[in-house]
């Protein structure tokens, strides 16, 4: 067996593998072979940090030091100094606002020492393709303690004591879905599991599939297991690539085991596991569009009742959960559910993982006890807003949710107290807005792009939410009128009422909620033909001001269509009918004598 | 197939080889491996600490490394950092001297005299 001294972690999640995170692996294996270490020094991939805005990320054990925005020449200096003469490169260390003896180890970065990492336990710790690492982490000692110690009754009473809600969004409790699942009728039932993760912005489930499949695999079985189940898919979406890779590996290497397939740890229990390739559809996400495209048709949502439990996939009883409530399973069963309890509010236990992005310096993933304000998520954990610009709102729930405004941002970010507010916990996309974003754009961005995903078999959605995005264009383009408003909203109310799943139930929330929070703008777009915030470029101007005009024809020369005209000792003035609003002569004055006219 | 007693097997491995990711207390063992200390040979001797440890199993010990100390002429130097905040420091190390520290002083708490550096200095200075 070998021996080492240091461990080199190398992010391989999406994000840092497309800032060159495997050049950056390669480089350091030859550095260690040029430096005679590479015997002593063994280098890891692992799954993302979460960190992804300082990507690509290297830690280092056992100091634990974590070097972020790597690139190829620096990786030299990191083995001669930090591996071969045990001297931390300050220069390349998370830059935090931590003092500067503190030894900047991953715990003592702000990021991350307010975070609880449940369902990211094992991600950038361990090797995602290592079985034995996972293992090594009391892996699978959950499935051995349910296949050996526990009836399936119990595993669900556990999870039911556990108070955990699914993570997909609407926050069904778990252990009750189990429940009804296991006592559904027919002998032949399936587990299902939607990683099918379609919200603009969210990548937490992505994380999980990349760092740790093997959480996932093993809540799978452990699920098989309670409600009376042998087969189980796991249905990903094809645009996530090292994530299908990894859980094929994964699988293989749990059915080498014996871990998957007749006779589980010698038990008479037998569980085989399948992948399902999507194709990227976002209306796939919704469960009954999920179920008929596993089964081989085409993606459109079926109305409910019957549930899944009851009828799903071949008309079996089928669980269905997502890859974050999976990945929660295995550490309830080890650790207890009172422990479980312990963490997260009143009525919604445990974490939940937010993809933090927009307008916010630490992008990337973060997980906290459910309850935690926004404020400290987006101060604390997200390190502020960048360039000393004001916190506007936040946007959760992607496409189906709403804005929490600042007004709100001590809100505990809960399942009830959104959807209170008028958003919803949604997936986990965590969006943030500050005073440059335009509320009314920001709505119609989400309904582009529920338009464009609307799977077209009930008329409210396919054609409602074409109307309201014509409307919102109009106001956006300076031609809305008061009524328009009125008519956003007795429409959005119709389509919630009558679409057929939760895509089109939920798609006019983006806009009832600005509306809701930000009316104002919307009078301002309509009555005043003004964007507030300057986004809108039908409403804006941009205008040289005299009395600050050298006449020195720079803008006139970076113009690209010409519009700006001139002449010596004369202010230069814009033509506003050619103008198209780039802003490139703003960016280009040299004496600040152009403004953005909102 | 592995049984469930193969999977505590597994287990119990591999944690001992990815343990020093988790683990942030007990004891520490600094080599110093600045140039004096390298040419010295503090490298077989840190590779001594590394498998030693390695082989018993000592999961709250990690081995690092440090630049320069000062004592260049007493190098190979080793610190034993125990987890109250006590520490020894060791001189002219050699692999078998690196062995014994692991055996007498992180094992078992005695720490080994005659090596640290004001036994040697003493030594030294009766010669």
């Amino acid at each position: 067996m070998d021996y080492f001294r240091a461990h080199v972690l190398i992010c391989g999640g999406t994000g840092c593998t497309s800032s060159h995170s495997p050049k950056i692996q390669q480089e350091f294996a030859d550095q260690l072979e040029k430096n005679n270490i590479s015997k002593e020094v063994k280098i890891v991939t692992t799954g993302c940090f979460g960190l992804c805005a300082q990507g690509p990320i290297v830690v280092v054990y056992p100091e634990g030091a974590m070097y972020t925005m790597v690139r190829v020449e620096d990786v030299k200096e990191i083995v001669e100094e930090h591996l071969v003469k045990g001297r931390l490169v300050r220069r390349l260390m998370a830059g935090d606002t931590e003092a500067e003896d503190t030894s900047k180890s991953l715990e003592n970065v702000g990021f991350f020492k307010n975070q609880v990492r449940i369902a990211l336990r094992n991600c950038g710790t361990i090797n995602p393709e290592n079985i034995d690492e996972y293992i090594a982490y009391d892996g699978y000692k959950a499935l051995q303690m349910a296949l050996t110690e526990m009836k399936p009754e119990d595993v669900i009473a556990e999870i039911k004591k556990s108070g955990l809600r699914g993570r997909g969004g609407a926050g069904f409790p778990t252990g009750l879905k189990w429940e009804l699942t296991a006592k559904a009728e027919g002998d032949d039932k399936i587990i299902a599991c939607n990683a099918d993760e379609g919200d603009p912005g969210a990548f937490m489930d992505r994380s999980v599939l990349e760092g740790d499949p093997h959480s996932l695999i093993e809540a799978m079985i452990i699920a098989g297991y309670a409600i009376g189940a042998n087969q189980g898919y796991i249905y990903v979406r094809a645009e996530y690539p090292i994530a299908v890779k990894r859980l094929n590996i994964a699988i293989e290497q749990a059915k080498d085991y014996g871990l998957l397939g007749k006779n589980i740890l010698g038990t008479d229990f037998s569980f085989s596991l399948e992948l399902r390739l999507g194709a990227g559809a976002f209306v796939c996400g919704e469960e009954t569009a999920l179920i008929t495209s596993i089964e081989g048709k085409r993606g459109e949502p079926k109305p409910k009742p019957p549930f899944p439990a009851v009828r799903g996939l071949w008309q079996k009883p089928t669980l269905l959960n997502n890859v974050e409530t999976y990945a929660n399973i295995p550490i309830i069963l080890t650790k207890g559910a009172d422990w479980f309890t312990t963490i997260g509010s009143e009525k919604s236990k445990g974490t939940k993982v937010f993809a933090v992005g927009g307008k916010i310096n630490n992008t990337g993933l973060v997980e906290v006890p459910i309850g935690t304000t926004l404020r400290e998520v987006v101060y604390d954990i997200g390190g502020g807003i960048p360039n000393g610009k004001k916190f506007k709102a936040a946007q959760t729930g992607g496409p189906s949710g709403g804005c929490i405004p600042a007004s709100l941002i001590d809100t505990p970010i809960d399942y009830e107290t959104l959807k209170e507010i008028g958003s919803m916990m949604g997936s986990g996309g965590l969006i943030i807005m500050d005073e440059d974003n335009c509320m009314v754009d920001i709505a119609k961005f989400f309904l582009e792009f529920t338009v464009e995903e609307s799977c077209g078999k009930c008329p409210p959605c396919r054609i409602g939410t074409k109307r309201m995005l014509e409307i919102l264009e109009r106001i956006t383009g300076g031609k809305g009128e008061m009524e328009d408003i009125e008519k956003l909203e007795i429409l959005s109310k119709n389509i919630i009422s009558s679409a057929l799943c939760g895509l089109g139930q939920s798609a006019p929330q983006p806009v009832l909620s600005t509306l809701r929070y930000f009316k104002d703008e919307y009078i301002a777009h309509v009555k005043d033909k003004k964007c507030p915030a300057g986004v809108c470029k039908s409403m804006m101007r941009y205008v040289i001001q005299a009395d600050l005009c050298k006449s020195c024809g720079i803008c006139a020369k970076n113009c690209p269509v010409g519009a700006i005209t001139g002449e010596k000792k004369v202010p230069y003035v814009i033509d506003q009918d050619k103008c198209i609003k780039c802003g490139v002569c703003m960016e280009k004055c040299p004496f600040k004598a152009i403004f953005k006219n909102v | 197939m592995k049984s469930i007693a193969e999977l505590e097997a597994i287990r119990k491995k591999t944690l001992d080889q990815i343990n020093m990711r988790t683990n942030k207390e007990g004891t520490r063992v600094v080599v110093g491996m600045a140039t004096c200390g390298i040419a010295a040979g503090a490298r077989p001797v840190m590779n001594t600490f590394v498998e030693e440890v390695g082989k018993r199993n000592l999961r709250d010990v990690t081995v690092s490394m440090t630049g320069c100390i000062g004592v260049c002429r007493l190098e190979p130097i080793v610190e034993v950092f125990n987890a109250d905040g006590t520490k020894a420091t060791y001189v002219k190390m050699t692999p078998e001297k690196a062995a014994r520290v692991v055996a007498e002083h992180i094992v078992n708490g005695r720490v080994c005299k005659d090596l640290t550096i004001g036994a040697v200095e003493e030594e030294e200075n009766k010669a």
